[in-house]
């Protein structure tokens, strides 16, 4: 069975059919990749897949439960995080911060044991310390640790938000153009570490992305996303060599 | 015929809310700040229209003019010297910013008129108009003010659509940067909108205070936050939303005074207005807003 | 971990300022040397600390505008003094009587946030100011038109007048409309005031450094980000504007309980004196609790300060109060500021 199952999901804003018709099978432990060119509505179908958008139609099921237009803290809950396209950091808190409250519901203790400093406040933010600079190393954020998210440069922003995502401990994460803005130096880098996490925490990942160089450097499938509808689907190879993709891309 | 008076007297009240909400909505809309200081324009207004009128003897006509350019000057160079170099920072410094103004202004007051109230003679002479056989009388200057209202607001809105300086508002209140970048001049347009706005203030004060005549330094305050609400209630940024905004907030007003409470009507209109706003986050006419993820 | 002892010594630094203060008033105090009319500011001071704080968390902590939260002083000031007028007999012993006041004022300031913040906080900016504005009216309103007694057979409610209360003859009436209630006993005074002050920074300061602080300034942030990572913004929204109405609960007791009268009006209730102490917030910096104490301070004496300048003093106050808005808020005299060293402040998130 596989790890997420969309089937026939679909929404329209106003008379606007946005997304039509989507489907997505995603195993787990695959690196898959949303491509389209702009406005085919892959943003849309992340919106859709963490509740942020209700789908009109569809459904959408993660690890077998049927999680189709629930909320998104309770989607975050069922195992799915993202990144997003515009970066959306906690500017004014802490990378070490950001990462907290990624752990959120996985370190837990009441307001009430935080105010008065009892002693699980103590124990639970030094183990909540340790993971979250276990994670920040990963992405080589450990050295700056105290800095204000708002003031790092803005290839270690999008590794900060992949960091944050990955603290929730999903089992599917959703990257909304990571490799967006950078130079292919970045882009290599993020590769590596994209791959890293893949291996490294056993990861489920689907990401969107118009850099063609990533796409078939690290994705083992896509799907191909145009005027909301499914336009090819498949192994990375065939994919891209499909005449349609390629008119679609490059037009003719 | 009670009834009917209270709601006359109610829409009135409700007109001066109206045109007071209208240079709240207006500022608020271009320059997205509340202006707390507009309120407090007004009872400059007022006491302009008092100086030229009981004090030196002017015709009204004569005194509302001057009140109007005092006003308008006023607005201009509050824009000028207190908002303009915040434009641009958190909304919420702009805010303080107008709050200091206000306080400036009722303080000043209190220096060049002092404490106590003084009585302002209407500059309305019209005779009331009997009905129903004397029955129901509506004062010169209520219809005064509903005629007011209703020309200020089909002029306002002629205003944006037609005019070259119109349009310039609805663009700079829509999307600033864009609006730069098309060539419009987005400071001479915000100064334009304070100057309408103020305006506007002095009418209103004019209008007010020939109603209520006791003019107090702190006149202005209490309509000025209750006209805020009118914008509130009608959606702010919205002309046609103020006017509908400003009246039913007289007209509940009065109807509560007089037949509920006259110590509960406060709380009656604001609670009105959470309702209103619970059921419509925005306001009767405003639009929905959502946040592109 | 070098992050935590910063803030620890920075939240100390806060602590001591407060005390430092407290000894020093208490040695102006002692050698005579404060004037009759400041030693009647101190525990209204204490007062303005604790809502200045208070409201910090929701302004500063949350970013939430709010406009209302004198009148979640209002609740705590009147709750209080009821409870404290009609326990004067039952309870003999002052300490116990206002400690237990103060949890009355406190727990009725918070139910009442929560009241509140149900409908409210789904509101945003602007739209949330000027409803939070009008709850603070409507409670002082209500306030106003309230008349409770009591008599041998209990406690009588009327919104009309005494009379209507229906009371036999050996009846009180406690709270009187617009004549407010009297004969408060007089259980605060400035020590009490400066340790009510410490409790509250202890708490707001806390919160901040905790998990339920991070959620807060996570929605502050971005609300959108926050629920992705699961973060419930209802819950902590509520959280940070409950525990802030029912600090701001504790400021009313501490109020009430220093004047033998109280009663509601425009000038101690009314949404001029929100608009205050959110000044003191906005002064202070947003989120910066030490900058809600000074400036709360700062502003509460200024007035007081330039007395000799006689009717000109609240003008110039206006004009203080402008000009420290521009100067630290105007994008050009904040370039000019970088550009020299000697002014140049800490960035955010260094301070406290």
């Amino acid at each position: 069975m596989a790890l997420l199952e969309v089937k026939n999901l679909g929404i329209s804003f106003g008379g606007l059919r946005a997304v039509d018709g989507f489907n997505i099978n995603i195993e787990k432990g695959q690196l898959y990749g949303l491509i389209g060119p702009n406005g085919a509505g892959k943003t849309t179908v992340f919106n859709m897949l963490t509740g942020v958008y209700k789908p009109s139609d569809g459904t959408i099921f993660l690890d077998g439960k049927n999680i189709t237009g629930k909320k998104t803290i309770d989607i975050n809950r069922q195992g799915i995080a993202r990144t997003f396209q515009n970066i959306r950091l906690f500017k004014d808190l802490s990378v070490l911060d950001n990462v907290k409250v990624g752990l959120h519901n996985h370190y837990k203790y009441t307001a009430g044991t935080g105010i008065f400093r009892l002693p699980k406040f103590f124990r639970t933010e030094k183990a909540m310390d340790e993971k979250a600079m276990e994670l920040l190393k990963v992405f080589e954020l450990d050295g700056q640790a105290q800095v204000l998210a708002a003031n790092l440069p803005y290839g270690k922003q999008r590794k900060l938000e992949i960091a944050r995502a990955l603290a929730t401990e999903p089992k599917l994460l959703l990257l909304d153009e990571p490799a967006a803005g950078m130079n292919p130096n970045e882009t290599q880098e993020l590769m590596d570490t994209i791959r890293f996490v893949q291996k490294e925490f056993n990861m489920t990942i689907l990401l969107i992305e118009h850099d063609m160089k990533l796409v078939s450097g690290i994705c083992e499938a896509l799907t191909v996303l145009n005027f909301g509808e499914v336009l090819a689907q498949g192994r990375t190879g065939a994919v891209l060599n499909d005449p349609k993709v390629i008119k679609a891309y490059l037009g003719e | 015929m009670g009834f009917l008076s209270y709601l006359i007297s109610g829409i009135s009240l409700g007109s001066v809310y109206a045109i007071i909400a209208l240079g709240y909505t207006m500022v608020y809309g271009i320059a997205k700040m509340l202006n707390f200081a507009h309120g407090d324009v007004i009872m400059i207004g007022s006491y302009v229209v008092f100086c030229a009128v009981s004090v030196m003897g002017m015709p009204p006509g004569i005194g509302i003019l001057i009140a109007v350019v005092v006003c308008t000057v006023l607005g201009v160079v509050i824009e000028r010297i207190a908002y303009k170099p915040l434009r641009g920072t958190s909304p919420l410094a702009v805010l303080i910013t107008a709050i200091g103004v206000s306080y400036f202004l009722q303080n000043a007051a209190l220096l060049i008129f002092g404490a106590g109230a003084k009585s302002f003679t209407s500059v309305v002479n019209i005779p009331a108009l009997k009905l129903a056989g004397g029955a129901l009388s509506i004062s010169g200057e209520t219809m005064v003010t509903i005629g007011a209202c209703i020309v200020i607001v089909i002029a306002l809105s002629c205003f944006v659509k037609f005019t070259k300086s119109g349009r310039a508002m609805l663009a700079v209140s829509e999307d600033r940067q864009a609006a730069q970048l098309m060539g419009i001049n987005v400071n001479g347009t915000i100064a334009l909108t304070f100057a309408i706005g103020s305006a506007l203030a002095a009418i209103a004060g004019v209008l007010l205070c020939s109603a209520y005549p006791n003019l107090t330094p702190y006149t202005g305050s209490m309509p000025g936050i209750k006209a805020f609400t009118a914008a509130v209630f009608g959606g702010i940024g919205s002309i046609p939303g103020a006017m509908i905004g400003g009246i039913l907030l007289g007209v509940i007003e009065n109807l509560s005074k007089a037949y509920i409470s006259t110590q509960l009507s406060d709380a009656i209109v604001f609670a009105v207005l959470i309702v209103v706003l619970l059921v419509k986050p925005t306001g009767i006419l405003g639009k929905k807003v959502s946040e592109k993820v | 971990m070098r992050k935590l002892s910063k803030t620890t010594v920075n939240n100390l630094i806060t602590y001591g300022i407060v005390i430092f203060a407290y000894i020093l008033v208490q040695i102006l105090l002692a050698t005579g040397s404060l004037s009759s009319l400041l030693e009647g500011l101190l525990v209204p001071l204490c007062t303005y600390v604790i809502l200045a704080v208070s409201l910090n968390l929701t302004v500063g902590v949350l970013g939430e505008l709010s406009l209302g939260h004198a009148g979640f002083m209002c609740v705590g000031a009147f709750s209080s003094a009821f409870f404290s007028v009609s326990m004067q007999e039952a309870i003999a012993s002052d300490g116990l009587r206002f400690f237990l006041a103060l949890l009355v004022g406190a727990v009725c300031a918070g139910l009442f946030g929560i009241l509140i913040g149900i409908p409210v906080l789904r509101l945003r900016g602007d739209y949330l100011a000027i409803v939070t504005l009008a709850f603070g009216e409507i409670i002082k309103n209500i306030i106003n038109a309230m008349y409770v007694g009591r008599d041998s057979s209990g406690f009588h409610f009327s919104m009309k007048d005494t009379t209507s209360l229906g009371m036999a003859e050996d009846g009180q009436v406690i709270l009187k409309g617009p004549q407010g209630i009297t004969g408060t006993p007089g259980d605060s005074n400035f020590t009490i005031g400066v340790i009510l002050v410490l409790i509250t920074v202890f708490i707001v300061l806390n919160l901040v450094h905790s998990r339920a602080g991070r959620a807060i300034m996570a929605i502050r942030d971005n609300r959108i980000a926050a629920e992705s990572v699961g973060i419930n913004i209802t819950k902590y929204k509520m959280m940070a504007f409950a525990i802030s109405a029912a600090l701001a609960g504790v400021a009313g007791v501490l109020y009430a309980h220093n004047l033998s009268s109280l009663t509601a009006t425009s000038r101690n209730f009314g949404y001029n004196q929100s608009i205050m102490i959110l000044v003191f917030v906005v002064l202070g910096g947003m989120g910066n609790i030490r900058g809600s104490i000074i400036s709360a301070v700062v502003l509460t004496l200024l007035p007081e300060m330039i007395r000799g300048v006689g009717d000109y003093r609240m003008l110039i106050y206006s004009v203080v109060l402008i000009a420290m808005m521009i100067f630290n808020w105007s994008p050009k005299i904040k370039n000019w500021r970088e550009a020299h060293p000697l002014l140049k402040r800490r960035k955010r998130g260094e301070e406290a």
